[in-house]
């Protein structure tokens, strides 16, 4: 059951950004951006919390799940910290990915070759 | 109905079936990429891991394969298949970044690789910490 779930949800999340892609001139990394950004507000007003608890990684892994973790974290630490839970709390929710993200991306780029030519 | 006319509807036409086959493509490639996802997490859960992390190794696993199997070359192939399925979980982020990484690096480590990578992961990252920022500021003046 979870594994459909997360299937669903997961694809019915793409399939925006395929539109996006065919009816528009968007690139990827603005739809990237976009997904982001939308993630945060979603998070912000609350409508992705519930979307998130009920689909797990059908709603995380998607990058509007990335912007839910920012706006999580940053109402987090808002809660916790005060003022400086603002600036703070939205990349330490997402310091592991973006730092895994980054360190794996230059091992790969060590040890392989580029496969465009 | 004018030879023109005909054109325009024609092109209008073809343009509508591929759109909808993408997405049919796109739909399964996500879901497929969350559904392996949610592998991981039941993985971790089942060697106790509490279910915050899980969900977050799930991630990082996403991360890993992708990064692997776009350097292994065999990503691209998704992304070609999938193309809006393959960009929108983690692993669009992951390619996006280690495939910069890896054609920039004729132009060094330094200047070409590390700075390519941000090309992609810079918007995304900035775009989204700004508006964390200003998420924050509203719920720290409205809600707090």
């Amino acid at each position: 059951m979870n594994y459909l779930i997360s299937f669903l949800i997961g694809g019915l999340l793409c399939i925006p950004a395929q539109i996006l892609l065919d009816k528009t001139k968007l690139t990827n990394a603005r739809i990237l951006t976009l997904y982001v950004v939308v993630g945060v507000i979603l998070g912000g007003i609350g409508v992705y919390k519930p979307i998130a608890d009920f689909a797990s990684t059908g709603a995380t892994i998607p990058l509007t799940g990335f912007g839910y973790t920012l706006s999580k974290g940053v109402k987090e630490a808002v809660e916790s910290e005060g003022f400086i839970g603002i600036i703070k709390g939205g990349l330490i929710a997402t310091s592991t990915g973006i730092s895994f993200t980054l360190f794996v991306a230059l091992l790969t780029s060590l040890f392989c070759k580029s496969h465009t030519k | 109905m004018t030879n023109k006319q005909y054109q325009e509807y024609a092109t209008k036409r073809s343009e509508t079936s591929p759109c909808i086959i993408n997405c049919i493509k796109a739909f399964i490639t996500g879901g497929l990429i969350c559904m392996i996802g949610e592998a991981f997490k039941q993985l971790y859960l089942y060697l106790n891991i509490d279910s915050d992390t899980s969900l977050l190794f799930a991630s990082l696993s996403i991360i890993l394969l992708t990064a692997i199997s776009t350097g292994l070359g065999f990503f691209d192939k998704i992304a070609r298949f999938g193309k809006g399925g393959a960009l929108v979980p983690i692993s669009g982020f992951a390619n996006a970044i280690t495939s910069e990484a890896i054609e920039s690096k004729s132009e060094g480590l330094i200047t070409g690789v590390a700075t390519k990578m941000f090309t992609i992961a810079g918007p995304v990252i900035i775009y989204g910490i700004t508006a964390s920022i200003i998420y924050g500021l509203f719920y720290y003046i409205f809600i707090m």
